[in-house]
């Protein structure tokens, strides 16, 4: 199936991240490339300006080859005081994968993700429930809406304190959840993806990115980043 | 020159599915009555200076900021 072309009004200008180890950002500019039709930004770990964008993507991988903590070395990098600076000001940030553990040792995310339950890297299709549709990133989707998403990871089982996790329940912070007993990690409240009190900043393990057309297997990804056009339109 | 070794170890409460591993291969090894695991890690450090207490208030401020997840982890700092 070909893909649409589109429209001009819809163009959205992004920025990836790129760090040592990392190894989805080409992925993640292919997607932002063919869905929003213009290349994003990329920018490097020792970069302190990120150029006006309406979206900041940090991408998957293992930088800094998983030392100390996953994501731990890559949220001391100078490119995150700026991150954190245009999260601030209210741009769209998201970390997949090895983004979501650099978001939450950033501190722009709450909570910690830790070995997998099983203790073995899984990659695999899971199946996500879409817990809150009223986001920037999720409402090209139904509220309760099941997709199908790739995951890929050794450390993806969330965690955070009693309080923490009242709070992001509470207030419909969680946006992804694993479905149908597919949780792949044993993640907490089968948690996949969560999202700031300001709903600008989301971290989620799957990766979208590599379900977007036909020649994926599915497309079920896309709706994310289309939905993300209509906001910058 | 100071010697320090930083301790980081997992909070009370958190689950460890590595050090559950761990005792499992100890109870598979003949190693009866253990009843828990818990996996931690060790830093030495090597600090210039003579200041011990200087050195303190500076490994503690290291944990916060990098060596610990204080959302999941504990640490402990001494001067060796």
């Amino acid at each position: 199936m070909p893909l649409e072309e589109p429209q001009r009004s819809q163009v959205m200008k992004s920025a990836v991240i790129q760090l040592p180890g990392l190894n989805r950002d080409r992925d993640m500019i292919a997607a932002l490339t063919k869905i929003s039709g213009k290349a994003p930004h990329t920018i490097w770990q020792t970069e302190t300006e990120i150029p006006d964008v309406d979206l900041i993507v940090i991408p998957g991988g293992f930088s800094y080859g998983d030392y100390l903590r996953c994501g731990a070395i890559a949220a001391r990098m100078p490119v995150m005081a700026a991150v954190a600076e245009k999260a601030r000001k209210g741009v769209l940030v998201m970390g997949v994968c090895n983004g979501f553990q650099v978001l939450l040792e950033a501190g722009l995310l709450p909570g910690a993700l830790m070995r997998n339950a099983s203790l073995r890297f899984v990659c695999r299709e899971v199946k996500l429930e879409v817990a809150n549709a009223n986001t920037a990133f999720t409402r090209g989707y139904a509220p309760g809406q099941i997709i199908r998403c790739p995951v890929a990871h050794h450390d993806g089982n969330y965690f955070a304190d009693a309080e923490t996790l009242a709070r992001l329940e509470g207030q419909g912070q969680v946006v992804f959840r694993y479905a149908e007993g597919t949780n792949p990690n044993g993640s907490l409240d089968d948690i996949a993806g969560i999202i700031n009190e300001q709903g600008n900043v989301l971290g989620m393990m799957p990766h979208p990115e590599n379900l977007i057309e036909m020649a994926h297997g599915g497309s079920d990804g896309r709706a994310l980043f289309e939905g993300l056009l209509g906001k910058a339109a | 020159m100071i010697k320090a070794r930083v301790t980081v170890t997992l909070k009370n409460g958190v689950l460890d599915p590595q050090g559950k591993a761990i005792g499992g291969a100890l109870a598979a090894l003949g190693f009866a009555g253990v009843d828990s695991v818990r996996q931690g890690k060790v830093f030495d450090l090597e600090l210039e200076g003579s200041d011990k207490v200087k050195a303190e208030t500076e490994l503690k401020a290291m944990c916060e900021k990098l060596l610990a997840n204080t959302v999941i982890e504990d640490y402990s700092v001494a001067i060796i």
